[in-house]
């Protein structure tokens, strides 16, 4: 069966960001929310500091392909110092979007001009929330508040197979939040499309 | 049953404990670790009663299972790549014992050169050690091929070997069933092994055998792993009673069944071919047989799975230097007793976890009806990167 409405994520950040974590986090949300989800990282040796690349597909029916995804129609970058690497933005879909963990505007980067790309102050609002800098649970809520492609409460359920107690509090002040944070439902279109393309 | 969103690994692990080995000894490698990790937290929380026995090597793990399961113990273990050469000396003894154990490989090339990437060179090398080798093709034939194994170990008193691609399928995380401890209580039961050694009865294990009888012991074995077909295929049948689901037994087949040109594969990349088989359903029409076990090799499965092809493509994901194919050359041998077998083409592709994307069916396909095709190629060679005396 091929998927009627398939939609590939690319996450880049760097060990010890949780991109792995990030990944798993949505397919876990899709599953949650009665989609079929899947996840990876990119496989090679692990390092605190080195660039990881990991994968999320969001499905109707079980995906059953497990090639990397080459032609995302979502980057989702926990480092903004990654958009200085060539080829960050391979395969990335003409009218493909980029989420970007940064303070500074949107319009600042250069990747803007070819792409839609909105940021989100996930590390600053983690350590906020959490008191810990990792910014993936932040730029999961985020994106999927642009795209509806989950349901909320599905990504707080997902959450909550983790964490408990005060833990699991901060993690759903965080998300809702990060949610908050951009425009909500401003990829939904994008993300209709790219499930019918 | 409810699906859980679960880590290929954590996925084994929660298997393997529903059949409640009472020894683990397994050394960490890559990409195998997050099963034993996942399996010490099992034993650690109490949800696992358990010795699990932390070695220094995979020559011991190997070697204290095999101890373990001959004094009466269900044992299991999992490795990778180097790991699993490692244990190579001793998993000939435990497959010429006839001790039933289950063995995870987190399939992983084998260095030189050092890589992570998954393949199946590491299990590919070990097949003439005696073992059962069952290879899955998603998590959730990891989770089901587990339980199987115990079974048909124990039954056959011979060891199996559960194949999962590394990282493709151990670092995967996607919806899956774990059935529920009653079923699987049912389905494996008690480990039984007649030879368990005990004081009150002893008898010897591994003697020195001299040619009077070595030949015939050889044979003994032989047999022992083509009488394991049957019961292959009758634990996937039951199993897909109890849970309905099947992993196919000995291979499966899936697409057109009029299409003259069939796909074999072995392992994880059946899911993207699958999906590239019905995205160019109309362009490039073919069959894909996907096979489980290797060991036994399921001569006659095959040949009739093969009946009214033209062509075979056989895609493996390991390569015997100098020769070629593996699975290939054994596929032809098998074939050869056709009256009018398929020309069959060799291909390794994925060498050292080379992604294999879904336009490598089309061009599979493609190569099929070509009118002189190489005995055997590397598939997704990229020829600028060698030297040009190499091209």
């Amino acid at each position: 069966m091929i998927p009627s409405r398939l939609i590939e994520i690319r996450i880049h950040g760097r060990g010890g960001q949780g991109s792995v974590v990030a990944a798993y986090l949505i397919a876990t949300a899709a599953l949650e929310d009665g989609q079929f989800g899947q996840a990876f990282p990119s496989f090679g040796a692990e390092r605190r500091g080195a660039p990881v690349t990991a994968f999320a597909r969001v499905a109707e029916v079980p995906v059953r392909r497990r090639c990397q995804v080459s032609a995302p129609s979502f980057l989702l970058v926990q480092d903004e110092g990654l958009l200085h690497t060539a080829d960050i933005t391979d395969g990335l879909v003409p009218d493909g979007a980029m989420l970007v963990n940064s303070s500074r505007a949107g319009s600042e980067f250069a990747a803007a001009r070819n792409f839609n790309l909105v940021t989100i102050p996930a590390t600053s609002l983690a350590n906020e929330i959490l008191g810990r800098p990792v910014p993936n649970t932040a730029i999961v809520a985020a994106f999927l508040s642009l795209t509806n492609l989950i349901r909320a409460d599905a990504l707080e359920t997902a959450l909550a197979r983790q964490f408990s107690g005060e833990i699991l509090d901060r993690n759903v002040r965080l998300v809702r939040e990060a949610a908050r944070l951009v425009p909500a439902g401003a990829w939904k279109e994008l993300c209709d499309g790219a499930a019918a393309a | 049953m409810a699906q859980q969103p679960l880590e290929g690994s954590q996925a084994i692990a929660q298997a393997v404990a529903l059949c409640r080995p009472q020894v683990v000894a397994a050394y960490p490698i890559t990409p195998q670790t997050h099963i034993v990790e996942n399996l010490a937290k099992l034993i650690a929380d109490g949800k696992l009663a358990c010795e699990l026995v932390s070695v220094e090597s995979e020559f011991s793990a190997a070697s204290v299972v095999l101890g373990a399961a001959a004094a009466g113990s269900r044992a299991y273990t999992a490795t990778s790549s180097q790991g699993l050469l490692l244990m190579t000396e001793v998993l000939f003894n435990i497959a010429g014992l006839r001790v039933p154990l289950v063995l995870t490989c987190a399939n992983r090339t084998v260095g030189a050169p050092v890589s992570l990437g998954n393949d199946h060179q590491d299990s590919m090398a070990v097949r003439d050690a005696g073992w059962v080798q069952l290879y899955c093709a998603d998590n959730q034939e990891a989770i089901d091929t587990t339980i199987h194994a115990f079974r048909i170990a124990e039954r056959c008193e011979l060891p199996v070997m559960v194949c999962v691609d590394g990282f493709t399928l151990t670092h995967t995380l996607e919806p899956l069933e774990v059935p529920a401890q009653q079923q699987v209580d049912n389905f494996v039961g008690p480990y039984a092994f007649a030879r368990t050694l005990k004081p009150t009865d002893p008898i010897t294990l591994g003697t020195v055998l001299s040619h009077e009888f070595y030949p015939e012991v050889r044979h003994a074995h032989h047999r022992a792993l083509l009488d394991a077909q049957e019961e292959i295929v009758a634990a996937d049948r039951e199993w897909h009673a109890l849970t309905g689901r099947s992993t196919g037994g000995l291979l499966s087949i899936e697409g057109p069944p009029d299409a003259q040109t069939a796909i074999l594969t072995i392992g994880s990349i059946l899911g993207t071919l699958a999906d590239a088989q019905a995205e160019y359903r109309d362009q490039a029409p073919a069959k894909l047989i996907k096979l489980r076990a290797f060991r036994p090799f399921p001569v006659d499965a095959l040949k009739q799975a093969c009946e009214g092809l033209r062509e075979l493509v056989v895609v493996e994901r390991a390569v015997s230097l100098g020769s070629g194919g593996i699975i290939a050359a054994e596929v032809r041998a098998a074939l050869s007793e056709m009256s009018s077998p398929p020309r069959v083409h060799s291909y390794a592709i994925g060498l050292g976890g080379r992604d294999v994307p879904m336009n490598a069916y089309p061009k599979l396909v493609a190569a099929a009806q070509s009118e002189s095709p190489p005995r055997f190629a590397i598939f997704d060679l990229q020829p600028a990167k060698l030297p040009a005396e190499d091209r």
